[in-house]
């Protein structure tokens, strides 16, 4: 129906069904609005579908494990009356070494300290206050998942803004001067060195290396690794995520089909198929959108739940914008650099079976810092870091029975190839994750009975990623907070007026958590409420 | 020792305060206290400096090393020098002369080098060889760097307020005065940044946690240009360009200025000791007691109070305030004993282990017969730095040989050659040339340094200056090498680390050297810290030494000491 | 000895350099973005009157002109300029400012609407950076065409019959900020009637090689018409005369300044009327510029100042009353014309002020027999355009 223009009377247009976009749609509809959710792909999801990979194998297409799902999202939006077990299938983590032996961190302070002494009774003994101290100064800075990002200068702020800043500094203080003085310590540094600082053994150090660098294109030794960890461990507080991590009945397509039904609850329209080409202008201001297929919809409101490049670059066609923002937007760091792998396995190899649900090999910090030097060159690591669940222990249904899945992140896979096609990059992946499993899993290889792997391209082209960034831009010192997506904008309204931004490209990033997805909607009834909503004519 | 400094706590010959080092910012410390300050008042002090070599200067050194050459040991380049002090302390009229040079470049042994002048005029031309963009987009880089050092330069020369000091309910013992001081301070800053507006004040942020290779992505598109644009954020620091905080120590290098030229560079006239010299021949002047050869062993407390120092050969020396110009860790480790800073507070000495003293660099002081050529560049680009070097890849290459206990095979050299205008530091015709080395570990990972390791460093750092510049290496008449290793031993500068403490946003501001200790305060009523181990940090600058008086004149008049 | 001795000259120089070198009695060069360009020749006072009375020939060979060419090049100029050029129909030059986001301007200049998508921009200052900048996503090819074309500015009152002997067909007809291109010797020519004298005028482009047979032919030809070479010092006069502003100098270009907050809008600059916010598409610091309209945030305005007296008061502090009490703002250029006999400036002044005949008062510093003096004087608000003959535009 190429052309016509459909008069169904939206009030606002959601591009992309991803969970923020259904957060947002599920935000709005419940404050009134009629909701318009359009999605490229074949279902709702994007990154936190799951998917058929191989006959009978499903998994979690890109993001795997759920920790941040932030608690009031699933209060505000009832998640658990549709379906949603937030808090099923608890895991923990091990740290794989090759030749068989790991350690097990877990809920239980006793059995981590039993098990990190094994390699270092000075690390058992320093683990949990070291990360005692550092949960409790991620959880301050936690505080701002929620909040819409003020700006530096203080008269350009709201009352409710000014409010937050407020609070978010009595936070700072409640912390203590010791914590304080600590957090500005350690905010900037690298993580290679505060492992140094507060660890001995090489495989605590490691698996602290690979947790402060998982999705950035950052090694070790580079600074700002501390803050990434920083982030990580502030969604798994109980009080800005779920506070641990879980493998979700279902895969995270569960997830997805509870935001779903909490949408449709609320009379939210979902379609699917339905990819936008370009956003449509008229008088300088966002009026609706133009589908592949030429199809016209019209809403007041547009907000992308797609990436800022994407949505910015691509679905705002040439001239409507400023020069300098853009060309912020075209600069963002958005080098995707971890690829996935999916195995199909006739059986599960004793020491991933044994194991917590969520294993990682980074056997300490040189590997994974080589691993990324090879990344720096435009290569696939030789030696990858890798996270490896095996979401059947706690979904059978995800594979034929007796069947499993492996679900795996594979650290470093650069988007900015040099030398090496996306082609060969796939191989390679597949290869030394095989490889690499091999060694601490012996007898993994044989098992395998099929494989996928998607490297930063397949993100790309599959899920629409920028750069095959799954966190919608990279979440470092420089592009997070009010900075993110760019300084000025980041109040979730875009330059063009009537057009919002409510994916992870913003505030506060990325992670199935809802957050930047509950935040723009807030902006955007703020935003109706006072009447001057980027409604009508100008 | 049994003289008058002994244990006589009220007679005439006791201190007001002992200078524990007498490089540059001891100096300066030393001349600001004995002169009471810039407002010169009725506080002079009586003041004693400290240093353990034969003669002062620290890293600011000159020597005669190969007869008939004065080479300038470590430091190489002068732009960083407060213009506030050399005016206050008179230094001109001490002997120093700063000759301002107009070039940087970076030889090309495959094709044309790059060039750039002081006269962007002629630097843009000199660009257009490599890319029209790139020369175009020069000016617009420019603009934006000295944006962001017109922030910095006002912080320059002020105690660093600290944030966590902002609490109208908090005590302050250290610092009684703080809570005023400090909110002023921070509005102080607030009020420089409202200046700025909004938009630059995000530029401000953003630069200051982003990497110069991002940083210079922006704007460029030749990648030897973008290398050697690069080559100041990385000089001293264990990062690469990519490293977060890099854009920041490009920074460091450009807020420095001659005769208000903001960013340029100069030499001194008879090497870098003519600072030192000039700056001691001010303190001496002012009345302040210099003592070589006497190395400082501890830093004496007695019941929370500094006292004064004991010296290596026994002998003891009581002051009212001791001020050690030493790097924060050789302070806080070797200098004072661990009980007395944990009956105080045991996370100082945990602060000072885990303070960040990585050394990067090394120096070759090299005597030629002649000046060398460099491949691809004019012959006039001798007068200025020459950059040895290439794209991003060389130096995270070479950086990646650091980061695995490995001296770089292929460094990035900061090279200058003094001789090409000062007449005073060879004999006719000859030249000395200073080679700084990027990067070089304090500790290689194999083995220990040894002679047949200096030699092969040696080596490989003459091997890539003879690629860039052949036949340079028949001009060599003598050759003087120091490692971090060597640099540690030598001057004393822990590690190596030239900065004294590494130059990243977590070592920086109210953080330096400590968390809490950032206002050259210690932790003892009577002791302060005044080396580039405190804010703004390294470079020949001389700030540290004189916020540190200021500071502790400050704690006189108040009759806290 | 220094490195001095070892550069080489790098200061380039126009294809009018040799004949501009031959007239020139002293030392009367200055740089103009790494070119040789005339202050003076000899008497800034004659070629100040030649300007007004016979004709004056400038070179403006050192102006920066890019090539705007392409499918999306009419909509990626209109998006860069502030001016509409929907309505600017090919062969003619449009006056207009480029700002940044903010609205704030980078510089101001003329555009060449050569063709339905070809245009050629003037600047003083480099700006191709910022044009790639903002062409991302057009269809445009935007190219630095500054060397290949030569280029004498020929203002005053008998610059059209110096044409029309050169025997330049259909001059007279030639609108203000008309473009022609003709064959003359068989020599290519580009006319465009625009300057910055504020009087009749045109800037002749040739092809580098046929610099000198242009030189040659219009002082050969202008004698009689009492045409004379012009130096950068005599165009300042004329421009102050005429009202024009000059980056740098009357407002600091946006890529210039130091300080944010220096950058001024072109509403601020006095030339709020090339701002076309009715355009019906966006173009870079449009939202910016609304939001100053509408709010009403302009800061100031760059408006023409008549000071009694004959003291020249550049820099000095305008005032509203004569104790100084209240200030106003600040001069940017001033000048004594010796045409109108009127002591002339430009000032930034708060929009109340900026009305023509406000009376205010300005304190001027002076110097006096080695000593330097002040007085406070009356000046008035006046229209910036202080001279502008009807010759300007018109068609004979």
């Amino acid at each position: 129906m190429a052309g016509q223009t459909h008069s169904k009377g939206y009030d606002v247009i959601v591009i992309g069904a991803g969970h923020n976009g259904l957060v947002t749609a599920a935000y709005l509809a419940r404050a009134g609005q009629k909701v318009l959710v359009l999605e490229a792909g074949d279902q709702p999801g994007g990154t936190a579908q799951t998917r058929e990979f191989a006959p009978g194998f499903r998994v979690s297409a890109v993001a795997h494990i759920l920790q941040a799902l932030h608690p009031k999202v699933i209060g505000d939006l009832d998640l658990e009356r549709h379906g949603l077990k937030p808090h099923a299938n608890r895991i923990g983590t091990s740290a794989l070494l090759p030749g068989g032996g790991r350690i097990d961190i877990t809920d239980d302070p006793v059995a981590t300290h039993d098990s990190i002494a094994k390699f270092s009774a000075a690390d058992a003994a320093a683990w949990h206050p070291r990360m005692e101290r550092l949960n409790r100064i991620a959880g301050a800075l936690g505080t701002f998942l929620t909040k819409t990002p003020p700006s530096p200068s203080p008269s350009a702020n709201d009352f409710q803004t000014r409010l937050a800043l407020g609070m978010f500094a009595l936070q700072l203080r409640l912390m203590g001067k010791k914590d304080m003085l600590e957090l500005s310590r350690i905010l900037t540094i690298n993580v290679a060195d505060l492992a140094n600082d507060f660890f001995e053994s090489d495989v605590v150090k490691g698996l602290l290396g690979f947790e402060a660098t998982l999705g950035v294109y950052l090694g070790p030794r580079s600074p700002n690794t501390v803050f990434n960890l920083l982030y990580r461990l502030a969604t798994l507080s109980p009080k800005h995520g779920l506070g641990g991590l879980h493998l979700p009945q279902g895969g995270m397509g569960g997830v997805i089909a509870a935001l779903v039904k909490a949408a449709e609850a609320r009379g939210v329209t979902i379609r699917t198929q339905a990819p936008v080409d370009h956003i449509l202008i008229e008088r300088e201001r966002a009026v609706g959108v133009v589908l592949a297929n030429g199809e016209e919809i019209r809403a007041p409101i547009i907000a992308s739940s797609a990436d800022p490049q994407r949505t910015l670059l691509k679905m705002v066609q040439p001239g409507n914008l400023d020069t300098e923002f853009l060309r912020r937007m075209r600069h963002l760091r958005m080098n995707g650099c971890v690829a996935k792998v999916h195995l199909a396995l006739d059986a599960l190899p004793g020491a991933l079976a044994q194991a917590q649900g969520r294993m990682v090999v980074a056997p300490s910090t040189n590997h994974v810092e080589r691993a990324f030097d090879c990344a720096k060159y435009g290569r696939v690591s030789d030696h990858p870091a890798l996270e490896i669940v095996i979401p059947t222990l706690a979904d059978p249904t995800l594979a034929p029975k007796g069947k499993h899945v492996a679900s795996i992140l594979y650290q470093y896979a650069p988007y900015k190839l040099r030398a090496t096609t996306p082609d060969e990059a796939r191989a390679q992946v597949l290869d030394r994750t095989l490889a690499t499993l091999e060694e601490v899993a012996p007898g993994t290889r044989h098992a395998v009975t099929a494989s996928e792997v998607l490297v930063p391209h397949d993100l790309e082209s599959r899920f629409n990623l920028s750069g095959g960034q799954w966190h919608h831009g990279e979440v470092t010192l420089d592009q997070v907070f009010f900075l993110r997506p760019a300084a000025s904008f980041q109040q979730y309204r875009m330059p063009l007026p009537g057009l919002w931004l409510c994916g992870a490209g913003a505030h506060p990033g990325g992670n199935v958590s809802g957050a930047a997805g509950a935040n723009a909607a807030r902006e955007i009834i703020k935003d109706l409420k006072q009447g001057h909503a980027n409604r009508g004519a100008a | 020792m049994g003289n008058a400094n002994g244990e006589n706590r009220t007679g005439g010959n006791r201190y007001d305060a002992i200078v524990i080092g007498g490089g540059h910012n001891g100096l300066t410390t030393a001349a600001y206290l004995a002169k009471g300050g810039e407002a010169q008042g009725k506080n002079k002090l009586k003041v004693l400096v400290l240093e353990r070599y034969h003669k002062v200067g620290g890293a600011a050194m000159s020597e005669e090393i190969y007869p008939g050459f004065t080479y300038s040991t470590c430091s190489y380049v002068c732009s960083l020098l407060r213009p506030e002090i050399i005016r206050f302390l008179d230094l001109p009229r001490h002997g120093l002369q700063v000759i301002p040079y107009e070039i940087n470049s970076s030889p090309n042994p495959e094709g044309e080098g790059i060039v750039t002048y002081s006269d962007h005029d002629r630097t843009r031309e000199s660009l257009r060889r490599h890319s029209i963009k790139d020369a175009e987009a020069y000016d617009h880089y420019a603009a934006e760097i000295s944006r962001q050092c017109r922030f910095i330069k006002p912080l320059l020369m002020v105690t660093p307020p600290d944030p966590t000091q902002i609490n109208p309910f908090a005590q302050n013992k250290i610092n009684p005065w703080g809570k005023r001081t400090d909110l002023e301070g921070l509005l102080k800053i607030a009020a420089e940044f409202g200046r700025m507006g909004e938009k630059q004040m995000y530029e401000i942020i953003r630069f200051w946690t982003m990497s110069i290779g991002d940083f210079l992505d922006e704007y460029f598109e030749t990648p030897r240009w973008k290398g050697f644009a690069a080559a100041s954020s990385i000089i001293g620091t264990a990062l690469g360009p990519y490293s977060p905080g890099t854009a920041y120590v490009l920074l460091h290098h450009y807020m420095g200025e001659v005769d208000g030229q903001i960013g340029a560079w100069g030499f001194a006239r008879g090497g870098m000791g003519a600072v030192s010299k000039a700056i001691a021949s001010a303190a001496t002047e002012a009345g302040v007691e210099i003592r070589t050869n006497a190395e400082v062993d501890k830093v004496i407390v007695r019941n929370g109070k500094c006292v004064g120092v004991a010296l290596r050969n026994g002998e003891e020396i009581y002051a009212r305030t001791v001020v050690s110009n030493a790097d924060p860790k050789r302070t806080y480790l070797k200098l004072i004993e661990k009980s007395d800073l944990d009956a105080i507070d045991p996370d100082i000495h945990a602060y000072a282990t885990n303070f960040k003293i990585r050394g990067s660099s090394g120096k070759l002081n090299i005597a030629l017969d002649g000046l060398p050529q460099f491949a691809g560049l004019p012959k006039e680009s001798a007068w200025g730095t020459v950059d040895i070097g290439g794209d991003f890849d060389y130096i995270e290459r070479a950086f990646d040989d650091y980061k695995y206990g490995s001296w770089s095979k292929r460094p990035f050299l900061d090279i200058v050659i003094p001789t090409t205008v000062d007449p005073t530091m060879t004999p006719p015709g000859k030249h000395f040339m200073s080679v700084f080395v990027q990067y070089v570990p304090y500790k290689l990972a194999e083995q220990p340094w040894s002679p047949e390791m200096k030699a092969a460093f040696e080596k490989d750092v003459l091997d890539t200056i003879e690629m860039n510049a052949p036949g340079f290496k028949k001009l060599i008449l003598h050759c003087q090498t120091r490692t971090p290793w060597d640099i540690e031993n030598e001057v004393g500068l822990t590690e190596g680390n030239i900065f004294q403490g590494e130059l990243t946003l977590d070592q920086m501001l109210f953080n330096r050297p400590f968390p809490g200790l950032g206002q050259y305060r210690g932790p003892f009523d009577g002791f302060y810290m005044c080396g580039s181990g405190t804010h703004p940090g390294g470079g020949v600058m001389g700030a540290p030494g004189a916020n540190a008086a200021r500071e502790m004149l400050k704690d006189f008049k108040h009759g806290v000491v | 000895m220094t490195h001095v001795q070892h550069l080489k000259p790098f200061l380039k120089k126009t294809p009018f350099y040799e004949p501009m070198s031959a007239l020139m009695h002293g030392a009367g060069w200055i740089r103009w973005q790494g070119y040789y360009s005339p202050a003076f020749y000899d008497s800034v006072q004659s070629e100040y009157f030649a300007a007004r009375n016979g004709a004056t020939v400038y070179d403006v060979s050192p102006l920066i002109k890019y090539a705007i060419r392409g499918r999306d090049a009419a909509k990626f100029a209109n998006y860069l300029v502030t001016r509409d050029l929907g309505k600017i129909k090919p062969m003619n030059a449009a006056y207009t400012a480029w700002c940044d986001d903010d609205g704030r301007m980078i510089e101001e200049g003329t555009i060449f609407r050569l063709g339905e998508n070809e245009f050629l921009l003037n600047a003083a200052l480099h700006q191709l950076h910022w044009l790639h900048e903002s062409a991302y996503g057009f269809a445009v090819e935007i190219e630095e065409v500054s060397e290949q074309l030569a280029g004498l500015s020929l203002q005053g009152p008998t610059s059209r019959l110096i044409l029309e002997q050169l025997g330049v067909q259909g001059i007279g007809k030639l609108p203000h900020f008309g473009i022609l291109e003709t064959t003359i010797d068989g020599k290519w020519l580009r006319i465009d009637r625009a300057g910055f004298t504020g009087d009749l005028g045109y800037e002749i482009w040739v092809k580098p090689q046929d610099a000198l047979w242009l030189w040659e032919s219009l002082f050969r030809i202008g004698d009689p018409y009492k045409i004379s070479p012009m130096g950068g010092h005599a165009l300042e006069m004329t421009r102050i005369e005429a009202g024009f502003i000059l980056v740098d100098v009357d407002y600091i270009g946006a890529h210039h300044a130091l300080r944010p907050t220096q950058r001024v809008s072109p509403f601020e600059a006095g030339i709020g009327w090339a701002v076309a916010l009715k355009k019906d598409s966006y173009f870079v610091g449009k939202r910016a510029l609304q939001k100053e309209k509408a709010q009403g945030t302009s800061r100031f305005i760059l408006s023409g100042v008549e000071i009694e007296g004959r003291k020249p008061a550049p820099g000095a502090f305008l005032y509203a009353d004569q104790k100084g009490t209240k200030e106003l703002g600040l001069t940017t250029s001033a000048m004594w014309s010796p045409l109108l006999k009127k002591n002339l400036a430009f000032a930034q002044l708060p929009a109340a002020y900026a009305k023509p005949g406000t009376e205010m008062w300005i304190e001027i510093w002076y110097p006096k027999e080695k000593k330097i003096e002040r007085s406070m004087v009356r000046c008035w608000t006046r229209n910036r355009m202080f001279f502008d003959p009807p010759r300007k535009k018109e068609i004979v």
